[in-house]
Order: C-alpha cells, then structure tokens, then sequence
C-alpha cells in the first residue's frame, strides 16, 4: 500500500512537472499549429532569468517570487520576437517553421553557453523549499510540491484567460476559423502575437521552476521539449484538458514503471505505450465531436 | 453604399473573377447569381478582403478600401454571412454572439438581445457548443452574428443553400425584414425567384464574368434564368 501510494505521489508530482513544460506547447503548438523546436530554448531562458535575478537579489525567497514573473515575460517577449520575426512570415509552411526554429533554438543554446558558459549554474532555492513534506505518510520533496501548485495556478490561470475574456474567446476563434475570425472584426494577426507571448511566457515560467530540481545548463530545453511534445500529442492536439489528462497520465505511467525497472527503462516503454496509443486513437485522448467542420 | 470597379480576383496565378463591376446602393439588395462556379463566392471574399482584388477599385461610403485588411472592413461597417453555416463549432452560440459584441461595449451586448428576438429559436440554444446546432440554426446564427457588429451593409452568401424549406421562409423573412429596416445588403444566392422577389438589382456571373444585369422583379426572372443557362 505504501509503495502504491509513493508511486502515486511520484506520478502525480511527474505529471505536474510534465504539465507545466506542456502547456505553453498546448498553446503554441496545439491552439496555433505552430511547431515551435525552440519552445525547450525559452524554458532555458526562464531558467537562466532565475539564475540573474538570484544575481541581484540574494534573498532567495524574493528572487523566486519574482523570478517567476520576470520569467514569464521573458519567455513571452523571445517568443513575441520569434513570432513577429519570424513564424508569421510562414504560416501554413509548417515544415518551414519546424527547421527556423530549430535553427533559433541551436542559436539560442549557444548564445547562453557564450553568455553564462559550458558549465552548470544554480538558483538557490529558498529555504522553505529545502526539506521534505510529509503528504499521505510519505515524505515528498518541497521544491515538488510548489510545482504541482504552480503547474495548477497556470493551468487555472490559461483556462480563465481562454474561456472567460474577450481575448481568450477571440484566441480560441482565431485558432478554429481565421477568415471567418477576421470577417467578425478580430485582427489574426494581433491574436497571433498575443497568443505565442502568452505560451512562450508559460515555457519561461515552467524554466523558473525547472530550476528548483535541475541544474540550469544551456541544454535545458533539449530534454523538456520531447516530453512536451508527446503530452500534447497524446492528450489531442487543440485540447487543454487532453494535455492534463495525458501529463498526469504519462507522469503516473513512468512512475510506475520505473518503480519496477530504470528511469531510462521507464522512458522507453512510456514512448512505446503513446506510440501504440497513437495508432490506435489517432487523435489523442480528447477529440471534439461536432455535426461539421466549422 | 458600394461600389466595384472592373474588379478581379482569384487564387495565386488563376484568375477566377474578372472585371466585375457594380453598385449597391444605399437600403437595397444587390443579388449575385450565377451557377456553381461562377465566381459569387469569390467575388464576396474579394469585398470583404479574404482574397486580394488583383485589379480594380472596391469603394465603401465613398472610401477605398480595396487594400484595407478584412478586420478593417469589418470595423467599418461592413458584416458578412459566409457560405455553408459557418459558426465557431467549438465556442458556445452565446459565445459566438459574446464574440462579436466584446468589440462594441454596452451597445454590442443590447444588440445581441435584439439579434435574439429575430431569431428567437437561438434563446435555447445558448449554452450548446455551435458545431451542435443543425445547419438552420447555425445560418440563424451566423446572421444574428452579422447583425451584433451594427453593420451598414450585410454580404451574404447563399443563406438559403442546404437548408430545410420551412426554416428557408424564416430566412428570407428575416432579409426581406433587414432590407426593409434600411439595410444594404449584397447576396449571393441561386434561388432565382426568392432574390429577385426583394432585389433591387441583380448580375449574372458566369465564368467569373457578368453576362447580365439589371433591376430586381418577377419580371426579370426569365432572363436570369437564360443568362444563367448560358
């Protein structure tokens, strides 16, 4: 019973870590169709904005706090930048998009080697995040707790946004229907900006708290953004609530599985299972019924 | 209201819609006919912006509006009714009305209710996800869309088209009634003797050319329908 729980425990604190590097993608890549290969590259960012702003403020406490907004924005402006720059210049060429991004997402790795070198970097975390927390008899790491919080402030936040303003219904139509987006007065183009800064910033925000478990190294992103990738695949390109489902339940499922075998092990046969998954239910776990293709 | 000159249009290199020109004047109804493929559809996006006139002027109130992005347009006064009951299947019917009204404030809100006493059948179906409404209530709702943005001119396109007859007549009434409120309105439609009935004037299109027009009336529907045999 205690082994079944702490696998629980681990899974769900997986799925929240998995949620968080997927939402901004649900955004981007789900709610846009763009596939954005540097999506990694502004966790990286959010991660190495921890690092400066510890620089400036020693408390760390005050530095996470804040770190998590600055992060955001930062986030939110690369991708902004990468939008405007670039990815509108290539709508419906997804090809194209999937290499230029590629192509940003290797400048932008060596640019923080050149900026912040080779090496590992740390964000202290605060002392309140140091030690375990007892949850359900088992003695879980604080640093897991506070992201499973996070991740669901932004999941709540995202779905706010989406369902309950203007913007978000003018995203959600703009991504359904452009042309009949714009015949009803709303300016795509705008909806695009707004749209990739806010799933960027999500990207920079989940890069703050990647920094609570991981070293910070110019590589960060390249191991997030498959995991991301394969939640919002998984759980129905388009459906917020799809990458929920598929990031506790991938999260559950590795959990589970390395608790009998390895980390790398578990990885494999998580990838396996989508794959199979995937060809059975094409669509992911979330499709939309309706009675035509508007 | 509006007015075409010599436009033409079409899809990368192909030219689908050539030197089309015409009038809508201010409170009437121009119809648009012409078989499948003439270019009706093609023509509208071209007014309303969705395809680029390759050539020609489009004037909106005397303004020239043929390089203005369709939003622009739109903002302008300017609403249209695309082809096929297109709504946004994954937003609610109140959301798709919301849609609209968030852009003019208190006004947009007072005139989805107004919107709902044209079509009252959309009062129930408010919470109902769009892609689940039939093809009538979508094209109900797709003209109490139209309406919310307080338009000047409506472009509609085949509102009749796939559409069960008793819920036609509603349609047609609910035109006849905008027209007769002092709305413009330019529509594409095949039904030949439901434009003609509140037309004021009419063109035929037929290979992304006009080969007729003139004034609306019971009596003109003979020629329509010849140039349309052509």
């Amino acid at each position: 019973m205690d082994a079944a729980i702490a696998q629980l425990i681990a899974g769900v604190s997986l799925g929240s870590i998995l949620l968080l590097a997927a939402l901004g993608l649900s955004l981007t890549f789900g709610q846009m169709g763009v596939i954005n290969n540097a999506h990694g590259e502004f966790m990286m960012a959010g991660a190495y904005t921890s690092y400066c702003v510890a620089q400036v403020i020693p408390d760390p406490t005050w530095a996470l706090w804040i770190s998590l907004p600055v992060g955001f924005l930062v986030g939110g402006l690369l991708g902004l930048v990468l939008e405007v720059a670039l990815i509108q210049r290539m709508r419906l060429r997804p090809l194209d998009t999937l290499l230029a991004t590629f192509g940003v997402a290797l400048v932008l790795q060596q640019l923080a080697k050149d900026i912040f070198g080779p090496q590992p970097v740390y964000a202290q975390a605060p002392g309140w995040l140091s030690g375990p927390v007892e949850i359900l008899g088992q003695s879980v790491p604080a640093t897991r707790v506070f992201i499973f919080f996070l991740a669901i402030f932004a999941v709540a936040a995202l779905y706010a946004v989406l369902r309950l303003t203007p913007l978000g219904r003018q995203i959600r139509a703009a991504m359904q229907n452009r042309d009949l987006a714009e015949a009803s007065g709303i300016s795509t183009r705008g909806v695009d900006h707004v749209t990739f800064f806010l799933g960027s910033g999500i990207a920079g925000l989940a890069g703050v708290a990647a920094t609570l478990m991981d070293a910070i190294s110019f590589n960060l992103g390249t191991g997030k953004i498959v995991d991301a990738f394969l939640v919002v695949v998984a759980g129905g390109v388009g459906q917020l609530k799809g990458a929920i489902i598929a990031a506790f339940g991938l999260g559950l499922l590795q959990a589970g599985i390395e608790y009998s075998t390895s980390t790398s092990l578990a990885k494999v046969l998580v990838f396996l299972a989508v794959v199979v998954f995937l060809q059975v239910r094409p669509q992911g776990l979330v499709a939309l019924r309706t009675r035509s293709l508007a | 209201m509006l007015s075409l000159e010599n436009v033409s249009t079409g899809y990368g290199r192909v030219r689908v819609v050539h030197d089309i020109s015409l009038h809508v004047p201010e409170g009437s109804l121009f119809a648009v006919m012409g078989n499948n493929g003439a270019g009706k559809t093609t023509l509208l996006r071209a007014v309303l912006g969705l395809r680029p006139a390759k050539k020609g002027k489009i004037l909106f109130q005397g303004e020239d509006i043929t390089k203005a992005k369709t939003f622009q347009r739109v903002r302008r006064g300017l609403a249209y009714v695309p082809q096929g009951q297109q709504a946004f299947g994954q937003l609610s019917t109140r959301e798709n009305l919301q849609l609209i009204a968030d852009q003019y404030g208190s006004a947009g809100h007072k005139r989805v209710n107004e919107a709902l006493d044209l079509f009252p059948a959309l009062k129930d179906l408010l919470g109902r996800r769009a892609g689940l409404l039939s093809g009538g209530q979508r094209q109900q709702l797709a003209i109490a869309r139209a309406l919310i943005s307080g338009p000047k001119m409506i472009v509609l396109d085949e509102p009749t088209e796939g559409i069960q007859p008793s819920v036609v007549h509603e349609i047609e009434q609910a035109i006849a009634a905008l027209v007769s409120s002092g709305l413009s309105v330019l529509m594409v439609e095949q039904h030949v003797g439901f434009a003609l009935g509140i037309a004021s004037d009419y063109l035929v299109m037929a290979s992304g050319r006009a080969v007729s027009e003139g004034q609306g009336g019971a009596a003109a529907a003979e020629s329509v329908r010849a140039a349309m045999a052509l």
